[in-house]
């Protein structure tokens, strides 16, 4: 198990410096030049001297191979460097903002294996029941139904219309509710359907029939041994999940006004700020990736049958 | 007609979806002569009007005709997504008929690479590659093409991979068919029907991913009518006129809605696994 581990931590760090990498090259080839873009941006006008003199403080002018070594060794020193428009280092607008991010995260999370775990169990014992097919038509709307449409849909009922709920910002667990409810549609509509499937597959396992036969209660089955295995898989699901999760709240965040890590992309996109553009990119990837190796590890320590060889590359 | 009914029987689903999808293609192809207006005239003096004979769904904020802009939105959003379909499925199949048929340093080098593009979130990369080119429907385009195609390499390498082994390769090749007549002939048909289940997919999330950008402002540019640029423009007039958000969010839902169902019933029956 520690070899696996270590193993797996190694293959990491190409990701990530692949992950670097691109967002680097990404930068090289676009049309436009920091140096340019960090004038735009700070209202400055843009003379001959000047850019010249921001290309050589930015280190444009070096070889691009010493760029691209800076670029890694800067990063994981966890410096991303500074915000063209507030001109505050990227790490300290990233750390004032992801607390947002991550309890918008954690209560859609939350409420989606609420709703899921009871749905998807019982759409399964009671399979093509009326149940099974709301959940059906459930899980169909939350994969088809775009987040932000979905946002302003809620807002206009609940919020409009009923005036139960705040239109934006954040402050009260009353100001969680919709965003949460948004965000995790989506969720509930992919963990429902897996462990439905799963549950569906352990019925035909023989320690059921075996539980059955020895006339144990088959309440006691489902809930004890049934339930308990199948949602190993819904855990492998929130992990490839993430990165859905992490553009929802994005745009959940767009749409309710959230103070977040997303809508600060969003305006640094429309900035040119590329160094958030940058740092959220690669940011991403990293949180992506580690909260997979979690996953996976959460995983082995509940099944141990998991072999090595049959895990996924990451 | 009997028939019919037996053929559609349990499928119905399916058959409806179908037929949204195929009213839906019609639309974004016959939008010039089927729109009862201009999609971008704009009439101050005709704004938020409720629905007449002349604009049977109302006008919006700048006097347009709803429906003129609902059924040009079709064009953008179907003709967009099927763009890049065609071109994520193009790149798709050549670099992963060439990584699976030829093996060896190509393929390693291949595989790493979309291993590495798949490190990403999807949607998070292609707003850092719109953030680094700049808002625009172009960029958005490039950006999902380039994200998409290295699912479609992906699963393509891996069925050549165990389709190269099996006898009618062998056999093709000891009757002295060359390796394209080979990779033509016997390969990409046989790689091709599941790999356009996994397309129907792809095309409902294209299309949510078209809108969404378009809805944050970094797609389509106004005043081309598109669904979600349209929705964004509609919730400033939530209160008093909310279809203006609504129509276009419906349009989208039952598109995406419609390849959904169609690809996971598809993909039931072709085995294909879907992505999630």
């Amino acid at each position: 198990m520690v070899i696996y581990l270590i193993k797996r931590l190694f293959a990491v760090v190409p990701i990530i410096l692949f992950a670097i990498f691109l967002m680097f090259v990404l930068v090289r080839l676009s049309p436009v030049d920091p140096a340019q873009a960090y004038l735009a941006a700070s209202n400055i006008h843009p003379t001959e001297e000047l850019l010249a003199e921001k290309r050589q403080e930015f280190g444009l002018d070096r070889p691009l191979i010493v760029q691209y070594f800076q670029t890694v060794a800067d990063i994981v020193r966890f410096d991303f460097g500074n915000s063209y428009v507030t001109n505050t280092p990227v790490w300290q607008e990233i750390t004032t903002r992801l607390p947002a991010t991550l309890q918008l995260a954690l209560s859609s999370i939350l409420v989606a294996i609420i709703v899921s775990v009871p749905l998807g169990f019982l759409s399964a014992v009671y399979k093509n029941s009326w149940l099974d097919h709301f959940s059906r038509l459930l899980s169909y709307l939350g994969a088809s139904i775009p987040q932000f449409w979905l946002g302003y849909v809620l807002i206009f009922f609940f919020a409009v219309k009923l005036d139960l709920f705040p239109v934006e910002g954040r402050g009260t667990w009353q100001h969680f509710v919709l965003p949460s409810i948004t965000l995790s549609l989506a969720l509930i509509a992919i963990y429902t359907r897996l462990l439905r499937a799963s549950v569906l597959e352990e019925l035909e396992e023989a320690y059921v029939l075996y539980g059955r036969t020895r006339g144990l209660k088959e309440k006691g089955i489902m809930v004890k041994h049934v339930l308990r295995i199948s949602i190993s898989p819904m855990l492998t699901g929130l992990g490839m999940n993430l990165g859905k999760l992490l553009t929802g709240t994005i745009i959940v965040e767009q749409v309710f006004s959230w103070p977040g890590f997303g809508r600060f992309f969003i305006e640094a996109i429309f900035n040119r700020d590329i160094p958030v553009i940058q740092s959220y990119v690669v940011l991403a990837a990293c949180l992506f990736i580690v909260c997979n190796l979690i996953v996976d590890v959460i995983q082995l320590y509940l099944d141990p049958r998991i072999s090595r060889e049959g895990r996924a590359q990451f | 007609m009997a028939r019919i009914r037996t053929a559609l029987k349990g499928k119905w689903p399916f058959a409806i979806c179908s037929g949204i999808l195929v009213v839906f293609f019609l639309v974004s192809i016959l939008a010039p002569w089927i729109a009862p207006n201009d999609p971008i005239q704009v009439n101050l003096a005709l704004k938020l009007m409720p629905p007449s004979l002349e604009y049977p769904l109302g006008t919006d904020q700048l006097g347009r005709c709803n429906l003129s802009r609902l059924l040009y939105g079709a064009r953008v959003s179907l003709g967009f997504a099927t763009l890049i379909f065609v071109a994520s499925l193009g790149i798709g199949l050549v670099v992963g008929t060439l990584s699976g048929y030829r093996g060896g340093w190509i393929d390693a080098l291949l595989m790493r690479f979309c291993d590495g593009v798949m490190a990403f979130p999807n949607l998070v990369l292609v707003l850092g590659i719109v953030g680094l080119l700049g808002p625009g429907l172009w960029q958005v385009v490039v950006a999902l093409m380039m994200v998409q195609w290295v699912y479609y390499a992906r699963m393509i390498r891996g069925m050549v991979v165990s389709m190269k082994e099996q006898n009618f390769i062998t056999a093709a090749r000891i009757s002295g068919s060359s390796n394209w007549k080979i990779i033509r002939r016997h390969l990409v048909p046989n790689v091709l029907p599941p790999i356009m289940v996994m397309g129907t997919l792809e095309m409902g999330w294209a299309i949510m991913d078209i809108s969404a950008l378009s809805f944050l402002g970094l797609g389509i540019q106004p005043p081309t009518p598109e669904w979600g640029a349209m929705i964004h423009e509609g919730t400033s007039f939530m209160r008093s006129n909310p279809e203006l958000m609504l129509y276009p969010g419906l349009m989208i839902l039952f598109v995406v809605i419609s390849f959904n169902v169609i690809g996971e019933s598809l993909s039931e029956q072709f085995g294909v696994k879907r992505r999630y």
